[in-house]
């Protein structure tokens, strides 16, 4: 079945292409069925390479020559191994209930085949990037996935901020792709190959084709510059700020990115590349402390965040910091581990809350809504069970990740990076308990009519939502300790990566504990109103502005960064025209103003033409005598 | 016996009394004699290389033959160019010649 992978791809890409055909004025229920169907296919046969993947172990990579430069050739194909045969599952399954949940979400939109052209190209880059063998064709893949983010998040165009918020997510993601082009770079120079195990047998041996700088610290640049385009797609600090921007896009792109797509690309990329990482314990050290930053810097964030969708987008940072934070301790498995049960329980959590805001005629204030929960029973139940799974309650697939991460930090020794994580659990405990009592239980605080209006969506958007909240009960069990650890071995078939570390009951205890915590404490202010959440926040007003106001690390790099290159920009804007265009106009006009001068002496009299031309052979004449010898 | 100089000192002084004509004076009939002259500078000159050059040959004087020829052709027609002219613009002065320009 291995051999096969390419189907994968290709259906999406099937998909986008008949969409193309079809034209914009396509039927809604046609488009639909082509997505769902194509989605279904890929997610069939990605389930047919898992298992076989699971009895048979990964397989060498397939390729075929595409480029021949001299005496280079490049190569295009695929591989399946443990770590993508999962990835393709998961983006799949997360895909294919995306694209069955817009067609209730962006009913009777104008361009809803557009739509969902993005989306299947969306897919299919991702699925692309996925398989790819070697880092030029994860580099091609890359970047579209960046363009499809781009479109997607750009999708209300005529919205200035969904416009502005898609240059954001497009400029700021690039900021990282520069940092790892310039990596794949070197490390082709100095390997002479993309693919994956050349490079990492190059690694091993220790042997590059560089001579300006020691292999230890190579690796450590290679590493560091591969993160760094990482860090640009996986919105980790400080290239993170794209992601809650993002957010203007249409909710399901927004589930999309965050949980299997866009997002997990960076987090992937880290986790394909990881022996490049093991073989720098300076690189892990980096990638750690950023995991950890932005885990707390994005879960203090979302503490008081009022719109929905920012709180999950928050939510989203902080667990891609987790995932981050689990790969700079080694804890691979870990962070594979909360990938995969993160996209389930963060793709639930977008569509509960895109069901929401539909419900109410797109509102996403929280403090504009209440009391849903007899309303919306459907998203109310789902939506809790992906608060309790990010929350990391047992038995839901959130605990057991994010206890596996706990743990590689805790035994990774670094007391600073276990600090953040448990801090960072208490808040995502908190917030997004936050969201769940201020949006379900208690009074509507809305329009009343909005309140009469909403009503649970239907069955296109609540069949997705299910599924994905059985995903998110279930999908830890994958890798449950009692279990024995079955996704653990599935994912280190082809040799062990990374460290792996003995369940601990102190651990698990912690997190539920610190999980508990937040959330009892979400309730005492936001459902039994024990605690005055007005009085908290004024009592902590500085800190709680900083929180709200998102560290103002948007207004930093406004002042620190857009403000200077636009300067430059207007600075070079006017050496472009005044200076460059300037020479050349001189040169134009300067021609001009010759050829009207010398017009007037063209004045039709032979006579003169004649003895011009009579001088200017005396003088040819006299030059060739000179220059030839003839006059001494 | 006349000596190759004295030839060629003939045939260049004809050619700039030629030259002189062509470029300065203003009757077109006078300005296409002094042409005429310059071809007649040019004929002695070949004549004289046939007989006094490096290779002597008959070749110089067949070639004389061709230009006077071809110089009688050449004031057929340039004549008639010069009565069409004179019919229709009334001058032969070349100085009214001076259509051809910007």
């Amino acid at each position: 079945m291995v051999e096969y992978a390419w189907l994968v791809p290709l259906f999406p890409l099937v998909a986008y292409m008949l969409l193309f055909v079809l034209g914009r004025r396509a039927q809604e229920g046609i488009v639909t069925a082509i997505s769902v169907l194509a989605a279904l296919s890929s997610f069939v046969v990605a389930l047919l390479i898992l298992s076989d993947v699971n009895a048979n172990g990964p397989s060498e990579p397939y390729a075929f020559h595409w480029l021949t430069i001299g005496n280079l050739t490049l190569s295009m194909g695929f591989e399946v191994t443990a770590l993508n045969a999962m990835m393709l599952t998961v983006v799949t399954f997360v895909a294919t209930l995306v694209l069955l949940f817009s067609k209730g979400y962006m009913h009777g939109d104008k361009r809803y085949p557009v739509f969902y052209q993005y989306l299947n190209l969306f897919i299919f880059s991702m699925l692309g990037l996925v398989i790819s063998p070697n880092l030029l064709q994860v580099y091609i893949f890359w970047e579209l996935v960046g363009l499809c983010s781009f479109l997607l998040v750009g999708f209300w165009y005529f919205k200035p901020q969904a416009a502005a918020a898609a240059k954001k997510a497009f400029i700021v993601t690039r900021i990282g792709d520069v940092g790892l082009f310039i990596g794949i770079i070197l490390l082709f120079v100095a390997t002479g190959t993309f693919e994956y195990t050349g490079i990492f047998e190059a690694i091993e041996a220790k042997q590059f084709a560089i001579d300006w700088i020691s292999p230890e610290a190579f690796i450590t640049l290679v590493a560091i510059l591969i993160f760094i385009g990482a860090m640009g797609k996986s919105a980790q600090f400080p290239l993170h700020t794209w992601l809650p921007d993002a957010m203007e896009g249409p909710t399901p792109v927004s589930a999309l990115i965050h949980a299997a797509t866009m997002v997990a690309a960076g987090v992937y990329l880290v986790a394909r590349s990881f022996p490049i990482f093991e073989a720098s314990p300076d690189a892990l050290t980096v990638v750690g402390i950023i995991g950890g930053i932005t885990a707390i810097f994005a879960a203090l964030i979302g503490l008081t965040q009022n719109d929905i969708k920012r709180v999950v987008a928050y939510s989203t940072v902080s667990q891609l910091g987790y995932m981050v934070m689990a790969l700079g301790v080694s804890a691979y498995t870990a962070s594979v581990f909360h990938l995969m049960t993160h996209a389930f329980f963060k793709a639930l959590l977008f569509l509960a809350a895109g069901s929401i805001i539909h419900a109410l005629h797109h509102e996403q204030d929280i403090r504009r809504m209440g009391g849903l929960w007899k309303k919306m029973p459907v998203t109310g139940w789902t939506f809790l069970i992906g608060a309790l799974a990010l929350s990391g309650i047992p038995p839901f697939a959130g605990f057991w990740s994010k206890d596996e991460i706990l743990l590689g930090a805790y035994e990774s020794g670094n007391m600073f990076l276990f600090g953040l994580a448990v801090a960072a659990a208490f808040c995502t405990a908190f917030y997004i308990f936050r969201v769940f009592f201020m949006a379900f239980t208690g009074e509507f605080r809305g329009e009343q009519k909005y309140f009469d209006h909403a009503h649970e969506s239907g069955p296109v958007m609540t069949i997705p939502l299910v599924l994905l909240a059985i995903m998110a009960t279930v999908s830890g069990l994958f890798n449950a300790p009692f279990l024995g650890h079955a996704f653990e071995h599935f994912l280190n078939n082809g040799g062990v990566v990374g460290l792996i570390h003995e369940p601990s009951m102190f651990i698990m205890g912690l997190s539920t504990v610190i999980a508990l915590l937040g959330i009892g404490l979400a309730y005492l202010m936001y459902k039994s109103k024990t605690i005055n959440p007005e009085r908290v926040a004024n009592a902590l007003r500085p800190l709680y502005n900083l929180s709200l106001n998102k560290f103002y690390v948007d207004e930093l790099y406004h002042y620190v960064i857009v403000k200077p290159v636009v300067w430059i920009g207007h600075l070079l804007n006017f050496i472009d025209k005044w200076i460059v265009d300037g020479i050349v106009h001189l040169f134009g006009q300067g021609a001009l103003v010759g050829s009207l001068g010398l017009k007037y002496s063209q004045n039709g009299q032979v006579q003169t033409y004649g003895l011009i031309t009579l001088l200017g052979a005396v003088i040819l004449l006299g030059a060739a005598l000179f220059t030839i010898g003839g006059v001494q | 016996m006349l000596s190759v100089e004295q030839f060629l000192t003939l045939a260049a002084i004809l050619f700039c009394i030629g030259l002189y004509g062509a470029l300065t004076k203003r009757n077109i009939i006078i300005v296409l004699v002094s042409i005429e002259l310059m071809l007649n500078a040019v004929n002695i000159n070949l004549l004289t290389f046939a007989r006094f050059g490096l290779m002597p040959s008959i070749d110089g004087q067949i070639f004389t033959l061709f230009a006077m020829t071809v110089a009688a052709a050449e004031v057929a027609v340039g004549l008639a160019i010069l009565i069409a002219l004179y019919r229709n613009r009334n001058t032969s002065d070349v100085r009214d010649q001076d259509l051809m320009k910007w």
